[in-house]
């Protein structure tokens, strides 16, 4: 008796330290970053484009734009296909292409986000001699597709299969019960796989040296080298200059801050909605 | 506008098909482009580039050895460390936690996905690194120093600091997946476990975990691949050395890490199709390690309560 | 609920998605026009001349208002083969590139090297003490991993004036490949036929001791947080992050601590060296343009140039603004902006020898 009693302790008290302990890297992270970044961030920093060192003023407005832009037609693009591919494995898991598909995306998901864009590279780049935003986007969808596709399976792995044979009874024929019982009934669970991949491809700066490039000016042409705020921290943070530096970490925080919004701003548009099953 | 729900039916499976079909050979053909850029180092070195463990851009020599042990054991020393972590806290947010912090405890979570990859990196340069150096390594050097693990002097830029900073990096992902999975268990088994007299610690560990056990695989699964590919953060702490070492404590070397440090300057076609061998590699590496979770998961299934 | 009416919704969904679509690729598409007749030029290569390159874009605007120069660091190697894949307009690069390697590449058209401005690598450590002394094959040693105290009787030999301390020595060297690392490592190789044999010269090599730190950030913050350490860095890097610079002996056997006068002179003796009349701007010959462990008693022995690479695409619009632009830089208003960024200016004959062949 006594013995499960202890065990129930034992594993409160590993659980609520384990929890605490995962605040901890993100405290400190945060912490470091705006400590050193907060000098520079301004309405400035917000709207300028790139000064040379030793005059004031730069921003990185540029960096700002470019990184939405590529984010937005990335998420158009990989969103409804990972979604739609994840959906599709976990319904049809037995079948042959299921099993190729498992296979690829597993691949995709263990590859380094260099190779993604050495990938990028060689197929959109050089063929048309120019770095591009529309590259750039290519490879960041294939950083998101997998973690979508692959979170969205595990999720509607989990839906009772009583929802579908509910569907069928109603007569909906298979890609209704994709869409409206599947897909829109699970929106927040798919959607928290969507939010997971949309940060980490936010973050990434590999697969956009070699496609998009960046430009020292704002641009809003995406056939052409557009700059983006991970490029833009990488090659300020990478200089000599402590002005540049300063603004690198400046870049990280206002990075980190539009990461947060979309987490918040999706969060709170999507449990408005209803959700059509048991929570 | 109605259609008819023959046509609707063919039609949206088509699409399905179409959509399916095009990821697939996409990702085939970025796979097979790899395999011929590095058709060079294949024909020179063929399988020895597995065993060796020079690499040397000078002389045009290279081997991929130290790079596979490394990735291998920051991957799975980083998902050893950070499983716990994912699963506890996942448990705590959706079971024992308070209600109403539910959501912004399970968000704030998820924000640690939100930093870049490159701020860890920077951060672990400046932060992490001397903290292992000055701190942590005399504490495990004391305790723990007769395991080979811990042994040699450390000047923080280790296998042991890019290890840490990826376990960091995928917490998160396991954590959300994880939250996903447990608030999908039917409410009924947590019930019934009660019912019989449960404590809350085995309330969760038949009604919630037993379930879930193959969507935590899942979750690991997308985690280790996370950890596989990690670039940018392992790169600034790791030291690039090309040595394969047993303590943690010295430097080392990742697939990813020699990618991302020596792709943009590599002179010599030699050395561009050995780096891209090495991603081919990589490539074969992943498909063994899901071909291994897929394992797992099909050993297990009996076991669990099935849905 | 009749589910047949949910399809209009869906349809409206997916109009709504396709209008965004057009709307963002028409936008896109026609943007360009819109800036008129501003020409847009870009170029990649070397980290070293990052800050100055952009200086100069900066300034060369408010003169010639109608061409944006971009540029991105991503590595002098990078920069040329974007070149050779005539993805970009320019290069930079820290290291000329061989005329057999152009030729290799059978291109329609021959590529200039201008150098535009010069830059050192200096010997960085972290030590109380200061001007440490040491020479080639010291260095080499030390990077080698065969000399592992600072205290050791090579170096004390070098420093009579100073007790070096009982430490190890910590070598600290780039994980990345970098033309920095290629200059540092032919500095070696020249001094030193010990390295030369092994590990040789390169942007990246098989190190024989020391941890790897990435870029030169990364190479000073590991200097300034481990004491013991030694590393190379760029000139600027070591003055901004107020790094202790070694003083090296150069071929005349005098100690220079690295400054921008110290690489002016070194620059200024290559007309004592190469005939600066012969300097063929279209083949450029690397060894005629090499300052490494160049004589006089002021030069700093680990100097060197870095270079813009153009092609030289006759009648060709981004071509000409590209020339008229380095005639501009190399001019004596665009060398002035080198010194406020650690950069020295080219030597006079130089820079009248290549703006008028240009």
């Amino acid at each position: 008796m006594y013995l499960r009693k202890i065990k129930n302790i034992i594993f409160w008290c590993l659980v609520v330290g384990f929890t605490l302990s995962t605040f901890v890297p993100l405290f400190l992270i945060l912490k470091h970053t705006i400590t050193m970044g907060w000098s520079e961030l301004s309405l400035d920093f917000i709207f300028n484009t790139p000064r040379a060192v030793g005059e004031l003023g730069g921003g990185m407005s540029h960096a700002i734009v470019g990184s939405l832009m590529i984010i937005f037609v990335a998420t158009i693009i990989s969103v409804p296909v990972g979604i739609v591919t994840g959906t599709f494995l976990s319904e049809f898991s037995n079948s042959r292409l299921a099993s190729i598909t498992r296979t690829f995306i597993g691949i995709l998901a263990g590859t380094p986000s260099i190779v993604i864009g050495i990938f990028a590279y060689v197929t959109l780049v050089v063929p048309w001699k120019s770095f591009s935003g529309w590259a750039g986007s290519l490879a960041l969808s294939l950083v998101i597709l997998p973690i979508v596709t692959r979170s969205t399976e595990e999720v509607l792995k989990l839906v009772p299969t009583t929802i579908r044979e509910a569907g069928l009874a109603l007569g909906f024929t298979k890609v209704k019960i994709f869409y409206y019982l599947l897909i829109k009934g699970n929106k927040r669970a798919i959607l928290t796989g969507v939010i997971l991949a949309i940060s980490r491809s936010m973050g990434e700066t590999a697969p956009l040296l070699f496609t998009a490039f960046g430009n020292v000016y704002l641009s809003y042409n995406l056939n052409g080298p557009i700059s983006s705020l991970p490029v833009q921290i990488f090659n300020y943070a990478s200089s000599p200059h402590l002005e540049w530096q300063r603004q690198a970490w400046t870049g990280a925080v206002v990075l980190i801050i539009i990461i947060f919004a979309v987490n918040i701003v999706s969060k709170i548009f999507v449990s408005n909605s209803s959700n059509a099953s048991n929570r | 506008m109605k259609l008819t729900t023959r046509l609707e039916e063919r039609l949206g499976i088509s699409l399905i098909y179409i959509c399916v079909s095009v990821v697939v050979v996409l990702i085939f053909v970025m796979i097979v482009l790899l395999f011929k850029m590095s058709f060079i180092s294949m024909s020179k070195f063929g399988l020895n580039f597995i065993t060796s463990t020079t690499w040397n851009p000078v002389e045009e020599q290279f081997g991929a050895l130290p790079f596979i042990y490394g990735t291998i054991l920051t991957s799975i020393l980083s998902l050893t460390i950070a499983l716990p972590f994912g699963i506890l806290s996942a448990i705590f947010v959706t079971e024992l936690g308070p209600k109403r912090l539910r959501n912004i405890l399970g968000t704030s979570i998820d924000l640690i996905a939100a930093i870049p990859s490159i701020v860890f990196g920077m951060w672990g340069l400046f932060y992490l690194v001397p903290f292992i150096r000055d701190t942590l390594t005399p504490i495990l050097t004391k305790f723990l120093g007769f395991l080979p693990l811990f042994q040699g002097s450390s000047f923080g830029i280790s296998i042991l600091a890019a290890t840490l900073i990826l376990s960091i990096m995928i917490i998160p992902t396991i954590s959300s997946l994880c939250r996903e999975i447990f608030l999908s268990v039917p409410v009924t088994y947590k019930e019934a476990a009660l019912a019989l007299g449960a404590t809350p610690w085995e309330k969760i560990k038949f009604a919630v975990l037993k379930p879930s056990l193959t969507g935590i695989v899942g979750a690991a699964g997308l985690a280790l691949a996370r950890a596989l590919g990690e670039t940018m953060a392992v790169v600034m702490v790791i030291g690039n050395s090309p040595q394969i070492s047993l303590s943690l404590l010295a430097p080392g070397a990742t697939m990813a890490s020699i990618l991302a440090n020596e792709y943009a300057e590599a002179t010599t076609d030699l050395h561009l199709a050995s780096l891209c061998y090495m991603a081919s590699l990589l490539f074969i590496i992943t498909m063994i390690v899901n071909s291994a979770s897929h394992f797992i998961i099909k050993y297990f299934k009996p076991k669990a309560f099935a849905r | 609920m009749n589910i047949t009416l949910k399809i209009p919704n869906t349809i409206i969904a997916m109009l709504k998605l396709t209008l965004t679509l057009t709307i963002v690729l028409t936008y896109s598409l026609t943007i360009n026009p819109l800036m008129g007749q501003t020409v847009a030029i870009n170029g990649a290569g070397a980290t070293f001349p990052y800050p100055i390159y952009i200086k100069w874009f900066s300034e060369y605007q408010k003169e010639v208002s109608n061409v944006k120069f971009n540029y991105q660091p991503m590595g002098s190697s990078g920069g040329v083969r974007q070149l050779f894949s005539q993805t970009i307009d320019f290069a930079a690069s820290d290291v000329p590139v061989s005329v057999e390697e152009i030729k290799s590449k059978k291109l329609e058209w021959n590529i200039l090297q201008i150098p535009t401005v010069l830059g050192s690598v200096v010997i960085v450590y972290n030590l109380n003490e200061k001007n440490v002394k040491l020479d080639g094959n010291t260095l080499s040693n030390i990077f080698k991993g065969k000399i592992k105290k600072w205290d050791d009787q090579l170096i004390a030999s070098l420093n009579p004036g100073i007790k070096l301390p009982n430490k190890e020595i910590l070598v600290v060297h780039r994980s990345d490949g970098s033309g920095t690392t290629e200059i540092f490592t032919n500095y070696l190789s020249m001094v030193s036929i010990d390295w030369k044999s092994s590990p040789g010269s390169g942007k990246a090599l098989s190190w024989p001791t020391g941890i790897g730190a990435k870029g030169n950030d990364g190479i000073s913050a590991m200097i300034k947080q481990t004491p013991g350490s030694i590393g190379y860095v760029e000139y600027a890097f070591a003055v901004n992050n107020n790094l202790s610079m070694v003083a090296l002996k150069n071929s005349s056997g005098k100690f220079v601590t690295p400054s921008i006068n110290a690489m002016v002179k070194a620059a200024s003796e290559l007309k004592n060296v190469s005939q600066i009349s012969q300097i063929d701007i279209q083949n450029l010959d690397a060894n005629k343009m090499n300052i490494l462990n160049i004589s006089g008693d002021e030069s700093y022995p680990i100097t060197s140039f870095t270079y813009i690479l153009i092609p030289n695409k006759k009648q060709n619009e981004k071509i000409e603004h590209l020339k008229k632009f380095i005639r501009w830089a190399l001019d004596n208003k665009g060398q002035k902006m080198t010194n406020a960024l650690s950069y020295a200016p080219l030597p006079e004959e130089l820079r009248k020898k290549f703006i008028d062949s240009i």
